[in-house]
Parts: C-alpha cells; sequence; structure tokens
C-alpha cells in the first residue's frame, strides 16, 4: 500500500530515519533544520522502533557521538545547518578515518560565518573537497525534492555501509522547508548483527579486541591506510555516480545545477525551448563522486554550459575539470540567501549564448 | 636451588591480568598511566565483563591506551570522549562504558563535554588524570596546573592574574544532580592504588545499577613533564598536588559528602 503525505523536507528527513531502522539521532538545533530534531522528539522513535533520539550540548558533541555509535555498528545520523557543519568537522575527518558508516544531513543557510537563515548552496567546496582535514571523501547525495530528501536516507545508509564511510545529503534551507507530497518507504528492520570484524562492542574471548581510531603514529602504516582509503573513493567514483537528464538528447546549451537550482533551471529550460534554445539540464544527485564522463561527453556535444548554483561558483571547478576546455563553462549564482529566479537564469543562458559574460 | 626451581606456579603470588597486552608501554617509566591502566584492567577481569565493556581513549599520552588495555576500544577526538561514551552507552545501554582521559583533554578542550555528560547523567564511567600538565604534547600548562608552577608555556610560573586560576574539575561535577559517585584519588603508594582499585570497581558496580555517573580523579605524577626523577615527582606531587587537590570522596550514593 502507498503510503502519501505532504511534509516538509526536514519531517520527510526525520521520518525516514527512524523508518530507515537508524539506531540514534544526535544533534542540535539550528535554522533552517530544527525540524529534523523536532519531529524526531515529538514522534518518540523510542516507543516505535527503539531508535535513540537526543539533543546533545553542541555540534561537536553530536558528531562524537555519533563517532561512538558508529564504531558500535550502529545506524546512526546528524543532521545540521552550515555552521554546524563547520563545528562538526574534525568529527567528521575522524570518522572518515576510522572508517565508520553514518549519516550526515547539511540542510545549508548563506554565510560566511553567522551568514543568514536563508537557502544557500555555498557549502559545495566543503561538501565535496574534504571539508576537515587529511585526505578524505564523503559520498555526497543532493536531493532536489521532498522525496528524494526521504530516498536518500535509506539510499545514504546503505552506501555508508557499503563503503564504511560517512555519507552526507547536501540540502538546502529551500528543500528543508518546502512542503511536497512523499512517498513514504515501508519500516525496516533495525539491525541486530554486528560485524565481528570491526565494530566495537565488547570483546568476546573468540576474537581479537576492536578498536575504532584515525591514528597511526608510523607514517608509512598511515600512507598505507591513505591507499586503502583512496581506493575506497575510487570505487565510489566507478560504481555511485548518479545523476538525472532533462531534454539533453538534443541540447546545444546545458544548465548543469543540482538541488534547489535544478529545479528552478529545470523551468528556465522550458522557457528556453518555448523561445527555440535547444536547452538541456544536467542535475547530479551524487556530487562526489561526480558525474565528470557524463559532463565531459556533453560537453563535446554542446555549444556552452552554464552552471546554476546558489553561491559565488564552485561546482563550476569540477564542470570545467570535466569540460577540459572543449566548450565555454560560464557560472550563474545569486547568493548570500538569495533564490534566483528561473527568468533570471534564461538571461545568463543567453548573456552566455550570445557570447557574454557577467 | 636454581630460578627454574623457584619459578612455578604454586610459588606464583602475582601476575600481570590477561587484561593487558604484552605491548610495550609507551609511557615514562614512573608515570602514574601505567599504574591506573593496570587497576582498570584487574577491576574488569575481577567482574568477569571483558567482554561487555567498552572504553574510551582519549587525545593525549593516553591516546594509545588500546595498544594495552585488551578490550574493544574507541580513540575519540581531542576532549571528546565523554560524548563518544554517550554516543556508545545510549545504543548498548547494557554495556560498561568507561572513558579514561587526561587533563588538557578533560578540563580544557572537553570541558562541555564532559560538563553535560555529567549534567545528564550518563552511565558511564570517567576516569580523570589530572597531571597537572600537558604530558604528550611536551609539558604545556594545563587548566588544571598549580599556581607559580613551571611549565613550557608558564615559563615563569602559572600566574593566575592572567593565566587564570587551576579548575578543580571534580569539585565542579560533584555539584551535578547527574553524578552518583564522584570520588579523588592517587596511585603513587601501594595504600592509594588499592583504594583507587576499590574506587574503579565501585564506580562499575554503579553502572550496573543505572546510578548515573562515577567520576574518578587520580591526582598523577608526570615526571618528564615536570623535569624530575621519578621519585622526586612523588614527593613533590605529595607536597604540592595533594594539598590542592585533596584525595577523598566527594560524593557518594548521589549525596555530597559533608567535610
Ligand atoms: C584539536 C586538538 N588540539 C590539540 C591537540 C594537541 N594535543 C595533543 S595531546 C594534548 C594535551 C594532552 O594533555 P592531557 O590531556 O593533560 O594528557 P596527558 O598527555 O598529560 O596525559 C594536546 C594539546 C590535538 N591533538 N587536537
Ligand atoms: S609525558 Fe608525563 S604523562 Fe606522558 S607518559 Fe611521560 S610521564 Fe606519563
Amino acid at each position: 500500500m502507498r503510503e502519501l503525505r505532504l511534509m516538509k523536507g526536514n519531517e520527510a528527513i526525520a521520518e525516514a530515519a527512524i523508518r530507515a531502522g537508524a539506531d540514534a539521532y544526535f544533534g542540535y538545533p539550528i535554522t533552517p533544520q530544527s525540524e529534523v530534531l523536532e519531529y524526531l522528539m515529538a514522534e518518540q522513535p523510542m516507543e516505535r522502533t527503539g531508535m535513540v533520539v537526543l539533543q546533545a550540548e553542541s555540534e561537536i558533541a553530536a558528531i562524537n557521538m555519533v563517532y561512538g555509535a558508529a564504531a558500535t555498528g550502529k545506524r546512526v545520523l546528524t543532521s545540521s545547518s552550515s555552521p554546524g557543519i563547520s563545528l562538526k568537522q574534525e568529527g567528521i575527518s575522524y570518522i572518515a578515518g576510522a572508517e565508520l558508516p553514518c549519516l550526515i544531513v547539511n540542510v545549508v543557510r548563506g554565510g560566511p560565518g553567522l551568514g543568514t537563515i536563508q537557502p544557500s548552496q555555498a557549502d559545495y567546496f566543503q561538501s565535496t573537497k574534504g571539508g576537515g582535514h587529511g585526505d578524505y571523501r564523503l559520498l555526497v547525495l543532493a536531493p532536489a525534492s521532498v522525496q528524494e530528501m526521504s530516498d536518500f536516507v535509506k539510499l545514504g545508509f546503505e552506501l555508508a555501509f557499503k563503503y564504511r564511510n560517512p555519507v552526507l545529503i547536501l540540502s538546502d534551507g529551500v528543500i528543508g522547508q518546502m512542503m511536497e507530497k512523499v512517498e513514504l518507504f515501508e519500516q525496516q528492520p533495525r539491525v541486530t548483527t554486528f560485524d565481528p570484524a570491526w565494530t566495537v562492542t565488547g570483546k568476546p574471548k573468540e576474537r581479537e579486541r576492536n578498536i575504532a581510531t584515525s591514528l597511526d603514529l608510523d607514517p608509512y602504516r598511515q600512507e598505507k591506510h591513505n591507499y586503502k582509503l583512496q581506493a575506497k573513493y575510487k570505487a565510489m567514483e566507478e560504481n555511485e555516480v548518479r545523476f538525472e537528464e532533462f531534454d539533453c538528447k538534443d541540447a546545444e546549451y546545458l544548465i548543469v545545477a543540482y538541488g534547489s537550482s535544478a529545479r528552478i533551471s529545470q523551468k528556465a529550460v522550458q522557457l528556453a525551448r518555448a523561445k527555440g534554445i535547444k536547452a538541456g539540464l544536467f542535475r547530479p544527485i551524487t556530487l562526489f563522486p561526480f558525474p565528470k564522463q557524463e559532463i565531459s561527453a556533453l560537453a563535446s556535444q554542446v555549444k556552452g554550459i552554464l552552471s546554476v548554483e546558489m553561491s559565488a561558483g564552485q561546482m563550476i571547478e569540477d564542470i570545467q575539470l570535466a569540460a577540459a576546455g572543449k566548450v565555454n563553462v560560464q557560472h550563474f549564482g545569486r547568493y548570500g540567501g538569495v533564490i534566483p529566479a528561473p527568468d533570471e537564469v534564461l538571461e545568463a543562458l543567453e548573456l552566455l549564448i550570445s557570447g557574454g559574460s557577467k | 636451588m636454581n630460578l627454574k626451581d623457584i619459578i612455578k606456579p604454586e610459588n606464583l603470588v602475582y601476575s600481570k591480568t590477561p587484561l593487558l597486552t604484552d605491548n610495550v608501554m609507551s609511557y615514562c617509566p614512573g608515570c602514574s598511566h601505567g599504574t591506573a591502566h593496570r587497576i582498570i584492567m584487574e577491576v574488569i577481569e575481577e567482574m568477569g565483563i571483558q567482554s561487555e565493556t567498552i572504553g574510551v581513549a582519549p587525545v593525549g599520552c593516553s591516546v594509545l591506551a588500546y595498544d594495552f588495555m585488551n578490550i574493544d576500544m574507541a580513540q575519540a577526538a581531542h576532549g571528546r570522549a565523554p560524548a563518544v561514551a554517550t554516543g556508545i552507552k545510549r545504543c548498548w545501554p547494557e554495556k560498561y562504558v568507561f572513558t579514561y582521559q587526561g587533563d588538557g583533554d578533560l578540563a580544557a578542550i572537553g570541558t562541555a563535554e564532559t560538563i553535560h555528560a555529567c549534567n545528564r547523567g550518563e552511565n558511564i564511567m570517567i576516569v580523570f588524570i589530572n597531571n597537572g600538565i600537558y604530558g604528550m604534547t611536551g609539558g604545556q600548562m594545563a587548566p588544571t596546573t598549580l599556581p607559580g608552577m613551571k611549565s613550557s608555556t608558564s615559563p615563569f610560573g602559572r600566574d593566575v592574574a592572567t593565566m587564570g586560576n587551576p579548575i578543580k574539575m571534580t569539585d565542579l561535577v560533584a555539584q551535578l544532580p547527574g553524578t552518583y559517585y564522584v570520588t579523588r584519588q592517587a596511585v603513587h603508594k601501594p595504600v592509594n592504588v588499592r583504594r583507587t582499585k576499590k574506587a574503579i570497581r565501585i564506580a562499575l558496580e554503579n553502572q550496573k545499577l543505572n546510578k548515573g555517573l562515577s567520576f574518578i580523579e587520580i591526582v598523577s605524577s608526570c615526571n618528564s613533564g615536570w623535569k624530575m626523577t621519578p621519585v622526586q615527582a612523588n614527593i613533590w606531587m605529595e607536597e604540592n598536588m595533594i594539598p590542592f587537590y585533596p584525595l577523598g570522596d566527594l560524593k557518594v550514593d548521589g549525596e555530597l559528602v559533608k567535610k
């Protein structure tokens, strides 16, 4: 039986976490994502599934609670918005280094600093290039609808455990706050078995002790560990690229956008088509791994690419790398919490077509 | 009679607990960390709870505690051990969970995590090694460094007017309703080792009964950081540290001990 509900993106994250069989959520309030914690507290998941929900004293504490729970093999998540995600970075780096699975949700707001509580996509670099210290990557999923907020929680946990790596859902204030119809997936059971190869659950006689750590003072062993991490990120690049295309088949001009910018750009593509411009939209769903090959192929086909992002231009660097100089790539963005309108995107596209730039 | 005649099982009076590994300890000779490790592991062995115990190692000299303690462990970011332990304990309420932390870890960078884990009454044991200095990084001033005490970042002695006063974390957490057992001990003499071991046993027994947080400070020496011989360090500790951080129980069975 299909279960449809009208929900906010943040509420969908929370409901999906319970349904995905999450064991624990640790978080700290911050706009525009506080509904995640509020929904979970109101829903009393301990009664529904036995899931733990705790309001931590800070984002730092929350991510380290995640680290502890993840070390024991539990399915655990946290959510926050930009300033809070910045605070979590040390913990995220430890989680990546110790190879622990977990889910992190960033409902991005405008920065830098305290910035604004309005939507933004200016955390792209932080999300896709590492964020904290050291050579590591998160697997980054970018939902463009409330439906995907729900679906990506389930997918995120699957990928986190597949790779023993933190997965980030990179959302923004638009997707977090807007209400849409969601088809909820069925309740999944909570895990009851814990991989004896690595989970820290108490050492029985029959196995060696397990240790969750990112430390190895021997540089040669640490380098080896880094090789292993890099091989894992490479496997993600080979297996986990996800994207969506609209009107790309015959496109002469391409817009690349993710998340809420993709929604806005889709409208811009329709407006362009109505004017006789053969425009298409390419929406990366995974931002790491980035759909390099697909963009590279499209770069051979089209006459120009417009990167649309609510930032001063971050994703454009990855598009340019993928396009490798084959075609002109320009950025259009509003930022600081301002959301672009479809006609502004169209205008930027027409500017690109006419050979101009801003 | 030769050595072989003496080394016989029936003559055995003491042996290392199998809950300590055979790895060579990285601690300086004379350091309190080794003794503290040993008695924690002895209590876990005596209680037969190795398979139900999860330890959390800090950042500090004891970052490698997991090399020596033969139990499952998680290594935490600097100061965050109480948060890591919270994450573990909330998911595994039936397990025994403890943190092992130095004073820089627990009383400087991790102050918030310490206070809030105590205040929430997490059912864990916190073992707090107070050696009044940052051992790991080479002897810098700690939040617990005594007034006038020299360190590499207070080379003329801790000037409380500009560097602040040493913080008595144990007194502070005893005030919080979430703590059930709060005590300050030492391990520089056999009698103190015995008392500290007893305190660890009480703390873990409390955990079994879900009584709240047990907090055990161990006033410790760091002869390397203090630039002393181990013997000098113990004497200095007794003459200077212990008068400032007096030993004894501060809170028992959830009640403050009247002085
Ligand atoms: C975020 C962060 N800041 C600083 C350090 C460097 N650091 C490592 S150990 C330490 C102090 C440890 O002192 P203490 O907790 O007293 O333990 P001890 O070494 O004396 O046992 C510091 C500052 C670090 N590892 N991480
Ligand atoms: S530096 Fe100090 S605390 Fe660290 S091992 Fe040596 S004596 Fe112990």
